[in-house]
C-alpha cells in the first residue's frame, strides 16, 4: 500500500472511522503481515507525536494570550516589585557591580555606564569593549543578502527549507576548542549583548543556534556551545593553546569578524600585562575593530596565545587580551559542573613551522561569528 | 522540605485542572490570575527578570497541563504549591547552568517533590522539539497546512478554501503527502540525535 493511503487508513483507523468491514480486512492484514504491522505501529507513534505537539501548541498560544489579556486588565504586572521586594531585587541584580564599583572607588562618567556595566564594571571609560554594535543599515543588507541568497537557491532548483535567519543586534568572534562537543571561546561582555539568543555563524553565513555555558565577567571569558542539531562536526583542532605567557615581542596574528568576512591583522606582544597592570590581560600592538571581541591571537606556531577583549579608547594600535592561560582556567572551573563535565581540547598542533598562508587556510574554520539579540 | 503527600480535596483544583486538561481558556485565566505573581516574585528574587517569570510560569504550565491530561495523575497538593515547585524546580536548574548561584531560594511557600515529573517533561520536550525542527524544515505549504490541521484544528474543508484546493479531498491528498514527507524528516531527526 502507497504511504500516503496507508496514513489515510492510519488516521481513520485512530479515529475509529473505519466501517466495520474495513476495520475486519485491516486487522486480518495486520496480523498476517508483519512488515505492514510495523509501517502501521510506526505511523501510529508518528500520528500520535503529532498530535501532543499539536496540542501542546496550541497550548502555548493560549498561554501568550491568556498572559496579554492579563498583563493589558492590569491583573498580573510585568513590573510588580515593591518595598522590600524591589531592593531585594535591585540588590541581587547589581551586587556584582556594586562590589567592583567599590573596590575601585573611582567614580565615572555616567554617560557611559551601559558600557562600561557591560564590561564587568572594573574598567574605566578609556578602554573599550570590541563589541559590533549592528546598525539598522547593516540588518537591511542582511536582508538583501538574504534574498539573493533566497534568489540563488531558486535557480539551483533547490527545495531546501531555509532556517529562518536571526537579525543580529551585535557581531562579534569566537572560536572552536572542543570539536567533540563544540565548545567555543568568546568574551563574557559579548554574552550581555545576547540575552535572548545566542547564535554563531560560521565563514559561509551557516547560522547555528547556541547557548551559554560558562561566564567569567572577571577573565572576561565565556564559553558557549552550539547546540544546534544541524551543525555538522568539524575535523580536530589543527592548534593548540599556550599555557604559559607569551614573550614580549613575540609575533603574533589574529582573526576575527571586524566585518561579516573574516579579517586577519598582525602585531606583536607589546606588554605583559593589561590595562592598569591587571595580570589577568596582556597588551598587543596590533589593529582591532569593533567585531574582534573574542578573536583567537595566534602566534607564530599557530597557537592561541590570547583573546582579543578590548582596546584603549583613545591610543591608536593598542588592544587588550586576555592571556590564553586563562581558558585552561575556564575549562576548570567547568568541569567541576556535571553537564559541562565532558570538556576537553584534543588538539593536534601541525602548524608548527608552516606558511602563515597555510595556517590561516588551517585555522579560519575554527573561528566563528558571535550573534544575537 | 514539606512533602505534600496528602490527597488533595479541594474541589475548586479539581474543576481547574479539568478545564485546563479541555484548555479551557476560563479555567487557565483563573490559574494565571491565581499564581503568577507568586512564580515572578520567587524569579525576580532569584536574579531573574520579568521575561524569565513569564517563561518559566509558562513551562510550569505545560508541566500540570500534562499531568491534568495523564488519566492516572492525582493532584496530592494545591495547584498552588505544584506550580511553585514546578517552577522553582525549573529556574534552579536554570540558574545553575548559567552559573549563577541563587541567592535567596528560602521558601514562602510549600514544596513538593517534583524532579520524577520535570524529567518526563524533558523526554517529552524532546520529541516536540525534534518535530518543531522536522516541521522548520518541510516548509511551505506542507507547514502551514499540517499546523491548520493539528494545531488550529481546522476542518478539512475550511482548509481546501484557505490554501485554494479544488475541494477537501485534494486538500486531504496534499495532507498526506506532506505527512510522509515530515514522517521521513522526523525519524531521521530521531536517529540524528541518538
Amino acid at each position: 500500500m502507497e504511504d500516503t493511503l496507508l496514513f489515510d487508513a492510519v488516521e481513520r483507523f485512530l479515529n475509529q472511522e473505519m466501517t466495520a468491514q474495513e476495520l475486519f480486512y485491516f486487522e486480518e492484514m495486520r496480523k498476517n503481515n508483519a512488515e505492514f504491522d510495523q509501517q502501521v505501529v510506526e505511523m501510529i507513534y508518528f500520528i500520535q507525536e503529532l498530535n501532543k505537539f499539536g496540542t501542546q501548541k496550541s497550548l502555548r498560544h493560549i498561554l501568550i494570550e491568556t498572559e496579554n489579556k492579563l498583563s493589558e486588565e492590569g491583573a498580573i504586572s510585568r513590573d510588580p516589585l515593591k518595598g522590600k521586594a524591589k531592593v531585594i531585587f535591585l540588590w541581587n541584580r547589581y551586587k556584582r557591580t556594586i562590589a567592583v564599583a567599590a573596590s575601585i572607588a573611582v567614580i565615572v562618567s555616567i554617560t557611559c555606564a551601559t558600557i562600561i556595566a557591560s564590561f564587568s564594571g572594573n574598567k574605566q571609560n578609556n578602554i573599550k569593549p570590541l563589541v559590533e554594535k549592528l546598525k539598522e543599515q547593516d540588518v537591511k543588507y542582511k536582508k538583501l543578502e538574504k534574498q539573493i541568497g533566497k534568489l540563488k537557491d531558486a535557480t539551483e532548483n533547490q527545495i531546501v527549507a531555509e532556517k529562518p535567519r536571526l537579525e543580529s543586534k551585535f557581531r562579534a568572534t569566537g572560536f572552536m576548542i572542543d570539536v567533540n562537543n563544540n565548545y567555543i571561546v568568546t568574551n563574557a561582555h559579548v554574552l550581555n549583548e545576547a540575552p535572548h539568543q545566542l547564535i554563531v555563524e560560521n565563514n559561509k553565513g551557516e547560522q547555528y543556534l547556541a547557548e551559554s555555558v560558562y561566564v567569567n565577567p572577571e577573565s572576561d571569558l565565556a564559553v558557549i556551545k552550539i547546540t544546534d542539531k544541524d551543525f555538522k562536526k568539524i575535523p580536530a583542532l589543527p592548534f593548540s593553546i599556550r599555557k604559559n605567557n607569551a614573550d614580549l615581542g613575540e609575533q603574533v596574528f589574529i582573526l576575527g569578524y571586524p566585518k561579516q568576512e573574516i579579517v586577519y591583522g598582525e602585531g606583536y606582544i607589546s606588554a605583559q600585562n593589561g590595562y592598569q597592570m591587571d595580570t589577568i590581560f596582556c597588551q598587543l600592538s596590533t589593529l582591532a575593530n569593533e567585531g574582534n571581541s573574542g578573536s583567537p591571537v595566534f602566534n607564530n606556531n599557530g597557537e592561541i596565545v590570547g583573546v582579543i577583549s578590548s582596546k584603549e579608547a583613545d591610543a591608536e594600535g593598542v588592544v587588550y587580551a586576555i592571556k590564553a592561560a586563562n581558558i585552561y582556567n575556564a575549562i576548570h572551573e567547568m568541569r567541576k559542573v556535571k553537564e559541562n563535565s565532558d570538556i576537553k581540547i584534543t588538539a593536534k598542533p601541525i602548524l608548527r613551522k608552516t606558511d602563515r598562508i597555510t595556517q590561516i587556510k588551517k585555522v579560519q574554520d575554527y573561528v566563528f561569528m558571535i550573534k544575537g539579540n | 522540605m514539606y512533602k505534600g503527600y496528602a490527597v488533595n480535596n479541594n474541589v475548586q483544583d479539581k474543576n481547574l485542572l479539568e478545564g485546563l486538561a479541555a484548555q479551557d481558556k476560563a479555567s487557565i485565566e483563573i490559574i494565571y490570575r491565581d499564581n503568577f505573581q507568586m512564580v515572578q516574585t520567587m524569579v525576580l528574587n532569584n536574579r531573574g527578570t520579568t521575561d524569565d517569570a513569564a517563561d518559566i510560569f509558562q513551562e510550569a504550565m505545560i508541566v500540570l497541563f500534562e499531568k491534568s491530561i495523564d488519566s492516572d495523575f492525582v493532584l496530592t497538593c494545591q495547584i498552588k504549591t505544584y506550580l511553585y515547585s514546578v517552577s522553582r524546580r525549573i529556574w534552579l536548574k536554570k540558574l545553575q547552568k548559567q552559573k549563577r548561584t541563587a541567592s535567596h531560594t528560602d521558601d514562602f511557600e510549600q514544596v513538593v517533590q517534583v524532579d520524577e515529573d520535570l524529567d518526563e517533561h524533558k523526554q517529552k520536550q524532546v520529541s516536540f522539539e525534534i518535530m518543531e525542527t522536522a516541521l522548520a524544515k518541510i516548509g511551505d505549504p506542507c507547514k502551514s497546512l499540517l499546523e491548520a490541521y493539528y494545531i488550529q484544528k481546522k476542518q478539512m474543508h475550511q482548509i481546501a478554501a484557505e490554501f485554494n484546493y479544488t475541494n477537501a479531498d485534494n486538500a486531504k491528498t496534499q495532507k498526506y503527502k506532506c505527512l510522509v514527507r515530515l514522517k521521513k524528516i522526523f525519524f531521521a531527526e530521531y536517529k540524528n540525535l541518538k
